[in-house]
């Protein structure tokens, strides 16, 4: 399959690891990878602050890149919730309405993509450590993924998966939100934090590398033991 | 206008537009015993004997006190023995086959309520006898109305309720037991119906239950076979 | 300081310090957890019990004109007194002037959010009535002089210690640490005022258009009481509380209950036609309901977030909600907390003041996986920032999100924008920069990668 790779803004500037993990997996399985480089932003941060009309310029030139494509991965629940859950809200009326329901239907979560789309579990790696998973909130409630990622971590070798108290308790990021109401975005990543670092994993594992921004910043500031990890990082550790 | 016109004008002009349906899981398949959708609700047994252990096994979990006794006679007697052993002394009473001859029998001041009623003397009853409309299975809870139960006070006033009713009136679930009241009272509804499902409680402090909150701290049910 | 966003963030800042505070809210919910799950486990199934609940609301919601006709029909043919109040300050007056001609001292009442949200107890102590509330929550909170902290568990910020010595002050019991003796207290103080109460106040969780009956429910016992023994029973609730008939009832009932609190049924729910009548030895006389708009109707012309008044409220949205369990509920200054609260007060109070509660929140959705009759909660706060920067845009964020929209359009402007974004960021680190500095407060950044994604997949791919 000839895969387009969907990456979010924010790791192509701070952490490129995981775009370059996601296409080592992908094309580990036999598939090609393409990152088409026009691409920038879904658009997330100005829909969510209700600027729907701006938001959807950007939107619409994300449109224009994926134009032609066959399928959309990117490792980002967020952000693929954006493009097939909100860009047929937001492109209700327009002219492209067709195009972003096109769109949505083949962009897929980098987890749900190999389980649901590939039919793979086993992508064959070896991870010899302790880790927990920590669900995005996008991925969970707005895409409805929860066994896919934990199907992808029980099957690498040597990788011990413990389950958190809070486990469906949100970080705190929302975006622009953990800037705009700190204090309320902290108290939630110190919950969501704490309940993680008591698990005693050695790493916290998501798909929603936006999540790992804030519980992995928080971790940081606090000099906790636990480092985040990003699905695509671990399944990319390939086995010895 | 008065505000009744404003309101419901206001009302009609908003629904102008309509709204999209809720996001259902499953469309709903329309079904010939309403409500749509009970059969999704708490199991209430497919026959008496399910719906009687189900019943049981709710009430234990609500704290409501079953005693289950196969005649009148010994239901007198589950009483009688009740009322020993709690010490009640002032007992309040509704006019009624089954609960009356049970009152009557105790040993402490018995008093019916419903004939003569009075609040500031019901205040210091330990204990009302009254009989029920229906017993819901699915749920643990018991029907009183102000009709067939003593008026609205009585069941819930004094600090501990002993229902007396008999297993023909468990139904399974509370579709039913509507149905029931629909079925019994037509258009002529008591002017008060009551769904009590245990003992008075309260989780206001702490969230930590603790019963007696207002109403009775003891909720028992005799059961007479039949 | 006058101004509501103002007053959040500075009683959110003050909340949000408060760890104690907060591990005590999580650990009061900890039981709820374990038995809302139990009890949903009893259901054949939940979720297409909950499509049937969303559907029982819909559909009265949607033919609300018809259905309260229908039921204000039939609740005046049972013998009661409809009136209709556009806003609060009607609905007091309403109120005031039946305890006027009642010529009544004493007026009890049991739990109505309702008349918090039209501040009804102020209205009447001023006018000189003696007003109780007589759910030991409400009960707790009139005495400490504060609004509900949740509105379906009104004190559960308060801890045992406080509400003894509170009563010690109060009504001059002696200090106990025993939540059972602490109910027992109030038990004890309310039980004559039950008896001598002219008028008995409650809210009402349904009306039940088929019928014309109200129905009510709660655990304690205390609004049987409010409408058992006062001769004058006054109920006020809002026009969208109003479903088809009985059977939907049978639905909505035990869902409350499980959504709400965990159980299988409240301990008392009761539906009330009338005043006494015939053959019935006590109830009272007079039986009046005040039917409140107050803002309704505005919600209902939003088919988008019309959904908002199927709202049961049995707080279960509340129970979940990270933002609520962190910041509390005194701190949204509104009559209903939580994510609900968050939805309608805008449509309540106006979008301009009530915005920012919308933008309070990082739209994690349990909410919406919580409410039992499935209103589309986090979406609508989606909705509310929407419709606030069509009506009041701020300039700051016009000029912010255009920009950044002006950005990610170029791609070359993109990369280059990260790249002095990535090199700088030492120095920016340092600078009192907007959403910057409030994030690197609490949380560090990862170390920019010299290269970006794109750099560095160029490179190795030699495209």
């Amino acid at each position: 399959m000839r895969i387009s790779l969907f990456v979010p803004c924010f790791v192509d500037q701070l952490t490129p690891q995981v775009g370059l993990a996601t296409a080592q997996v992908l094309r580990r399985l036999g598939h090609t990878v393409e990152f088409r480089s026009e691409q920038t932003c879904c658009g997330q941060p100005s829909f969510n602050s209700g600027q729907w009309d701006v938001a959807r310029e950007g939107a619409r030139h994300a449109l224009k890149v994926f134009r032609g494509s066959e399928v959309v991965v990117g490792p980002s629940g967020s952000c693929v919730a954006m493009m097939r859950n909100f860009y047929p809200q937001l492109f209700k009326g327009q002219p492209e309405e067709a195009e972003a329901n096109d769109l949505a239907q083949r962009t897929f979560e980098f987890a749900e993509f190999l389980v649901k789309k590939l039919g793979v579990t086993d992508v064959g790696t070896k991870f010899s450590h302790k880790v927990t998973y920590h669900d995005g909130c996008h991925a969970l409630r707005e895409l409805r993924l929860k066994e896919e990622p934990r199907q992808l971590l029980r099957a690498v070798k040597g990788l011990e998966l413990i389950e958190t108290e809070e486990g469906e308790s949100c970080c705190g990021f929302g975006g622009l939100f953990s800037a705009k109401f700190p204090m309320i975005s902290t108290a939630m990543v110190q919950v969501k934090g704490g309940a993680l670092v008591r698990t005693g994993a050695e790493f916290v594992v998501s798909s929603d590398p936006s999540c790992l921004l804030q519980i992995g910043g928080w971790l940081s500031r606090e000099g906790k033991p636990i480092r985040p990890l990003h699905l695509s990082q671990v399944l990319a550790n390939e086995a010895s | 206008m008065s505000s009744r016109e404003n309101i419901l004008g206001r009302i009609r002009e908003a629904l102008q537009v309509k709204a999209p349906q809720p996001h259902l899981q499953a469309p709903l398949t329309p079904t010939n015993h309403p409500p749509q959708g009970k059969e999704w609700l708490p199991d209430g047994g497919e026959s008496l004997t399910e719906s009687l252990a189900i019943l049981e096994g709710q009430l234990a979990k609500l704290k409501t006190v079953l005693v289950r006794v196969p005649n009148e006679t010994l239901a007198v007697e589950a009483v009688k023995l009740l009322s020993q052993e709690k010490g009640w002394k002032q007992v309040a009473y509704q006019g009624h086959p089954l609960v009356t001859p049970i009152a009557q029998s105790l040993a402490c001041q018995t008093w019916q309520a419903d004939a003569d009623f009075n609040k500031q003397k019901l205040e210091q009853c330990d204990v009302s006898l009254t009989s029920c409309e229906t017993i819901v299975a699915q749920l643990g809870s018991i029907l009183v109305s102000s009709q067939t139960s003593g008026g609205r006070a009585l069941s819930v006033l004094p600090p501990a309720h002993v229902v007396i009713a008999r297993t023909s009136q468990v139904v399974p679930d509370l579709a039913d037991a509507i149905g029931q009241i629909k079925e019994r009272y037509g258009q002529k509804l008591p002017s008060m119906l009551s769904f009590i499902t245990g003992p008075s409680r309260t989780g206001d402090i702490e969230r930590i239950l603790v019963l007696g909150a207002h109403g009775p701290k003891e909720l028992f049910l005799v059961l007479i076979d039949g | 300081m006058s101004d509501p966003k103002a007053i959040f963030l500075k009683d959110a800042s003050v909340s949000t310090a408060d760890g104690d505070q907060r591990a005590f809210i999580r650990k009061a919910l900890g039981g709820y957890y374990v038995n809302r799950d139990l009890q949903k486990a009893r259901f054949r199934s939940w979720e297409k019990a909950r499509d049937a609940a969303s559907m029982a609301k819909w559909s009265a919601v949607n033919d609300l004109g018809n259905q309260l006709e229908k039921f204000v029909g039939n609740f005046e043919k049972n013998g009661g007194v409809v009136h209709w109040a556009q806003d609060a300050a009607e609905a007091r007056e309403i109120i005031l002037k039946i305890a006027a001609d009642a010529k009544a001292k004493a007026i009890i009442k049991s739990k109505c959010m309702t008349s918090e949200e039209i501040h009804l107890n102020d209205a009447l102590a001023k006018a000189g009535y003696g007003v109780v509330e007589s759910d030991l929550g409400e009960f707790i909170q009139q005495l400490r002089g504060e609004a509900p902290y949740h509105f379906v568990f009104p004190c559960m910020h308060v801890k045992r210690e406080a509400i003894s010595e509170l009563f010690t002050k109060h009504l001059g019991t002696a200090p106990t640490n025993s939540p059972e003796e602490l109910t027992m207290i109030a038990r004890r103080h309310l039980r004559q005022l039950y008896v001598d109460a002219d008028i008995g106040i409650s809210g009402a969780n349904f009306l039940v258009a088929e019928t014309g009956q109200i129905s009510i429910t709660e655990n304690e016992g205390n609004a049987r009481l409010t409408t058992a023994l006062p001769k004058i029973h006054i109920a006020l609730a809002g026009i969208e509380k109003v479903v088809k008939n009985l059977d939907d009832l049978a639905i909505l009932l035990p869902m409350l209950a499980t959504a709400g609190a965990g159980q299988p049924m409240t301990c008392y729910n009761t539906l009330y036609s009338g005043p006494r009548q015939k053959g019935e030895c006590d109830g009272p006389e007079q039986f009046h309901l005040v039917l409140l708009d107050n803002g309704r109707t505005r919600l209902l012309a939003d088919p988008e977030q019309r959904d908002a008044l199927h709202c049961i409220r049995c707080g279960a949205c509340l129970n979940v909600c990270p933002i609520f369990k962190n910041i509390g509920g005194l701190a949204y200054g509104t009559t209903y907390q939580g994510p609900i609260g968050s939805v309608i007060t805008p449509h309540l109070r106006g979008l301009k003041q009530w915005n920012h509660l919308s933008g309070a929140s990082s739209l994690c959705g349990a909410c919406t996986d919580a409410c039992p009759v499935r209103i589309d909660l986090h979406h609508h706060l989606l909705h509310n920032r929407r419709n606030a920067v069509k009506t009041n845009p701020t300039l700051f964020d016009r000029v912010f999100h255009f920009g950044f929209n002006f950005v990610i359009q170029r791609p070359k402007l993109f990369a280059f924008g990260g790249k002095v974004f990535r090199t700088t960021l030492p120095l920016l680190k340092k600078l009192p920069l907007p959403y910057l500095s409030a994030w690197l407060k609490t949380r560090d950044l990862p170390t920019p990668p010299s290269q970006s994604f794109r750099a560095q997949w160029k490179d190795q791919n030699h495209e």
